[in-house]
């Protein structure tokens, strides 16, 4: 095989994760006994992730040194079933090269974050031990995420896509054995059940469209299906939908689409670097990828292409509206990401696959900036609230539950954590969408094509855009502004340079992440390189009046959410402003539009009372109450009184049982006076064997 | 009736006998001294087979080494007689009954399957020069020098497993 | 000229002659010396096939069976003394608390 620059490297963006993993799975409990461990084990994962993005950034440099063209590097043979063949084969490419880079530098820089995050996450939850776990699931899932980006098929992103399935599962379960707040109870590890069964869903639907896929054009190798796919599509159009629609599912349950995104917000149970990491950064944008790669066969179909934008539009709207309602710091984030990655869907729906990735690397910094930035905010309230605990030593502070994330809790922080304060600052406006912020321009990118071609999934998206300013706008005058509501957020502390750092790092990618792809001639970027993987892509001049729309609504929406929220200063306890004038609409908001109790009443009950049922009545009821005891048992029992119990158990079984017993007695009796003990009588034996033996070969 | 096989008759009738003479001793000494002539008959055996220098390590391993050690360790012990024991009556009986059925296999093999054996010619004068030795001395050190080196060191354990065994404990 | 089997007889009677010894005496030196015979037995058949054939290879065999049995008389006297110092007996049929 022909080697391409650094292609050689491809398979280090498994392994250094995966060494970083074993050396902290080894050694790890060594370390922790060391007063340098903790330290030790996040540098450690820490710089196996930074490998795995130098690593990235030579295959890139492969890529672009090699003009674009595609390079692949074969670990070995995978499956060879029959005229199945797959080998286990990294692809290098502008997109894959991309994805490599967005998450293992986010990656590397979240891991940077938690040495400091979970140094004091561990002492707050009294489990100091399980630091050393965070860090090789972390790792885990760097090296999963890095199968799903570099799979040349179908077969290998799958194996990727249950990776981080894996690890997500793993991490928002990582305080498994209590709740968001410390205490003990079974609601993280639920959370965790409830990603990863939302998540089966969608990777059934994945299965099938693999299934169909294989079935219909013979192979999982992104190249061959390509090839096969414009074939069938003029034979069998219906097949190409299925697959795309089956693809969709899948989506949906990686990239938290309606109908499957109920598990992300629950994912926030995770510790913040998770939520920052896993479902905000990378994972989630796993769904937008598949669709990206699978471009050429969403192209094929525009029907699909509709409802995968629609679904994309319809979800960015939808948790848009949730997140307003929401008081939680971490879940206004969590439903702003589902808004978002909506967007992309949106976007790489339309067809718009560049607009859609380059909001994929936008929101990547900037969420990551701001879920870290939340972070740190938990934490302050966090050291706020044990200095005053221990301060004062008031017995009650322990009793009453404090939730650090709660943003009724919170207020004025802008003037005991200024730092965190920028660094969330920056977020919301790139969030916002407000110029020159990095979500400006990627935003702006994905409102131009809707706008082009689709102007139904324009408009929603344009109302989201502007709950989007609106729900952040409130955020930030509701924990920044104002006065303190709790007495943990007068005295919150701000954080280590460990976790600030990494922080300013994203802020600085937040500002600047435009610029990879600026509207203006000869700085469309990342257009062109992606377009050396997607084929010749649409290059979008700038439309003065889509931009200046959205520009003015997020500034609209962030002077309203100043009327309502920043003007007067919620007091503690008193009910959100919003309340009265929306009413019912508010109500709704606020219980995330009650779907995660539909959801309960309409799958959850049901299934219940299905399995109440099998279980009670058909079950207990008919099988073992009816079929065993009065059917089976009771003949069994009639039997056995009439004909078995006299005549054949007692005089039969009984005596035989009984014989065989005396007879073995008698044998064992019998038989142990050979075991005299005497050497002389053994040979004999021998002796008597060697005569019959030769007897026997002589007269055969 | 050769010459050869006059000899060979008169040597089995001592071999036999002496073998006899070693079972039916009762006294241990006697059993070692009829041993050592029977050793020394089958080393005329192997002179008449034409293996000269089997015959001569018979002699002097066997009649000389092995049997001197016997010697010296029945007078050690002084185990030359034992008294006579009450169990195990019927063991030699069982034990005689089962020689003269071997025996009687034995012969009905030969006489059964007499076509497929061969004679045994006089040796030549060759074998009593010095060039059988280097014949043996060539197999032995050549063809069979792995074996040769294992039971050197299967001599060398025996020894010291002599040595362990009748070492004097410390002290005790 | 001789015929084979009249060795092979002769063999076959010593050996025979030599496991009677092991079975019916109990002096364990008697018995080791009627294993050394039933050996000299076995070497004899030995050594007539090798002249049979012409061939050394029984003959080489016939040394290795006289190292091994110098290995093994050296050993076993070392235990029969051995016993004999523990027991103060060295009667084969004293001897039977291997029984199960």
């Amino acid at each position: 095989m022909e080697t391409h620059g650094f292609a050689f490297l491809a398979p280090w963006l498994v392994f250094a994760p995966v060494v970083g993993l074993l050396i902290n799975i080894i050694f790890g409990g060594w370390f922790m006994k060391q007063p340098w461990g903790e330290r030790a084990i996040g540098a450690i994962a820490a710089t196996a992730s930074g490998a795995a993005f130098v690593v990235s950034a030579l295959l890139a440099y492969t890529v672009f040194a090699g003009h674009g063209e595609l390079a692949r590097w074969t670990l070995g043979q995978w499956i060879y079933i029959g005229d199945l063949k797959l080998d286990w084969t990294f692809r290098l490419d502008s997109l894959s090269t991309t994805m490599m880079l967005v998450v293992s530098g986010v990656g590397t820089l979240i891991h940077i974050y938690a040495i400091g995050y979970m140094h004091e996450d561990v002492r707050f939850k009294n489990d100091i031990p399980r630091y050393q776990r965070f860090f090789v699931f972390l790792n885990l899932f760097i090296a999963a995420m890095m199968i799903l980006v570099s799979g040349d098929s179908y077969m290998m992103l799958f194996v990727g896509w249950e990776g981080v399935g894996l690890c997500s599962f793993l991490l928002i379960g990582f305080w498994y054995d209590m709740d968001t707040l410390g205490r003990s109870s079974w609601a993280n590890s639920n959370a965790a059940k409830k990603a990863f069964i939302a998540n089966r869903v969608g990777d059934f639907g994945f299965l099938i469209a693999g299934f169909l896929m294989f079935w219909r054009l013979g192979s999982f190798q992104f190249d061959q299906v390509f090839a096969a796919a414009p074939t069938l599509a003029a034979s069998d159009h219906t097949t190409i939908i299925l697959i795309t629609l089956f693809m969709l599912i899948g989506v949906a349950g990686k990239s938290a689409q309606i109908p499957l995104y109920v598990w992300l917000p629950d994912a926030m149970a995770g510790p913040t670097p998770v939520s920052a990491l896993i479902h905000a950064a990378t994972m989630v944008t796993a769904g937008v990828y598949l669709v990206t790669r699978s471009a050429p066969l969403y192209t094929l179909v525009p029907e699909a292409q509709y409802i995968v934008a629609m679904t994309g539009a319809v979800t960015a709207l939808f948790a848009a509206t949730i997140a307003v309602g929401q008081y939680d710091i971490k879940k206004v984030l969590a439903y702003s990401t589902i808004s978002q990655l909506g967007f992309m869907v949106a976007a790489v729906g339309m067809g718009a696959y560049v607009a859609g990735m380059f909001h994929l690397i936008t929101h990547a910094f900037f969420k990551a900036l701001l879920f870290l930035s939340a972070g740190s905010i938990i934490l302050g309230l966090e050291r706020g609230h044990h200095h005053l605990a221990h301060g004062h030593g008031h017995g009650d502070h322990h009793e009453e539950v404090f939730d650090p994330g709660d943003m009724r809790n919170m207020g004025g922080l802008r003037k005991t954590m200024p730092v965190t304060f920028w660094l969330y600052m920056i977020g919301t406006l790139a969030l916002a969408g407000i110029v020159p912020f990095a979500g400006f321009w990627s935003k702006d990118e994905i409102l131009l094509d809707a706008n082009l071609h689709y102007t139904g999934v324009y408009w929603i998206l344009t109302i989201a855009a502007f709950l989007t300013a609106f729900y952040m706008g409130r955020q930030i005058w509701m924990v920044f502004f104002g006065e303190a509501r709790h007495e943990a957020a007068a005295h919150a502390e701000e954080s280590p340079a460990v976790m600030t750092v990494p922080l300013m790092v994203l802020a600085v990618l937040s500002v600047l992440g435009g610029a990879l792809n600026l509207p203006f001639e000869g700085f469309h970027n990342l257009t062109h390189w992606l377009g050396h993987t997607l084929g010749e892509v649409e290059v979008m001049p700038l439309n003065w009046v889509v931009a200046g729309a959205s520009t003015a609504l997020a500034l609209t929406a962030i002077f309203l959410s100043w009327w309502i929220y920043g003007r007067n200063p919620l007091k503690a306890g008193q009910p959100d402003p919003l309340k009265k004038p929306l009413g019912l609409a508010f109500t709704g908001m606020e219980n995330k539009w009650f779907v995660d109790e539909g959801y309960w009443f309409v799958i959850v009950d049901r299934y219940v009372d299905i399995s109440r049922f099998l279980a009670d009545k058909v079950d207990w009821e008919f099988w073992h109450d009816w079929f065993h005891e009065k059917v089976i048992a009771g003949t069994y029992n009639w039997l056995s009184n009439i004909a078995l119990n006299e005549v054949a158990d007692q005089k039969g079984i009984d005596a035989f049982a009984n014989f065989l017993g005396k007879a073995t007695q008698w044998l064992s009796g019998t038989t142990r006076k050979f075991q005299n003990g005497f050497v002389r009588s053994y040979a004999l034996s021998v002796f008597l064997g060697v005569v019959i033996i030769l007897g026997y070969l002589l007269l055969k | 009736m050769s010459i050869d096989l006059i000899l060979f008759l008169i040597l089995a009738v001592v071999a036999v006998a002496t073998a006899l003479g070693m079972l039916l001793s009762k006294n241990a000494v006697y059993s070692a001294l009829f041993l050592v002539l029977n050793f020394a008959a089958i080393a005329v055996f192997y002179l008449l087979l034409g293996a000269p220098f089997i015959a001569i390590s018979q002699v002097t391993v066997y009649a000389g080494a092995i049997m001197v050690l016997f010697l010296f360790v029945i007078m050690l012990l002084g185990a030359e007689t034992l008294a006579p024991s009450k169990v195990l009556r019927g063991q030699g009986w069982a034990a005689f009954g089962l020689a003269v059925v071997l025996v009687a296999e034995t012969v009905y093999l030969l006489v059964s399957r007499h076509a497929a054996v061969g004679v045994i010619a006089r040796p030549d004068a060759f074998l009593n020069t010095m060039d059988s030795l280097r014949e043996i001395g060539k197999a032995l050190f050549i063809q069979y020098l792995l074996p040769f080196e294992v039971t050197s060191i299967l001599l060398l354990v025996a020894m010291v497993g002599a040595i362990v065994l009748t070492r004097r404990e410390k002290g005790g | 000229m001789v015929d084979i089997s009249y060795y092979i007889l002769l063999s076959a009677v010593l050996f025979t002659i030599g496991a009677v010894g092991v079975l019916v005496r109990r002096n364990p030196l008697i018995i080791f010396m009627s294993v050394e015979l039933m050996l000299n037995a076995a070497n004899l058949a030995f050594v007539s096939f090798a002249s049979m054939h012409g061939s050394l290879d029984g003959q080489i065999f016939v040394f290795f069976v006289m190292t091994v049995a110098a290995a093994e008389v050296a050993v076993g006297l070392a235990l029969i003394v051995q016993i004999f110092k523990s027991r103060h007996s060295i009667n084969v049929d004293e001897m039977n608390s291997l029984k199960g």
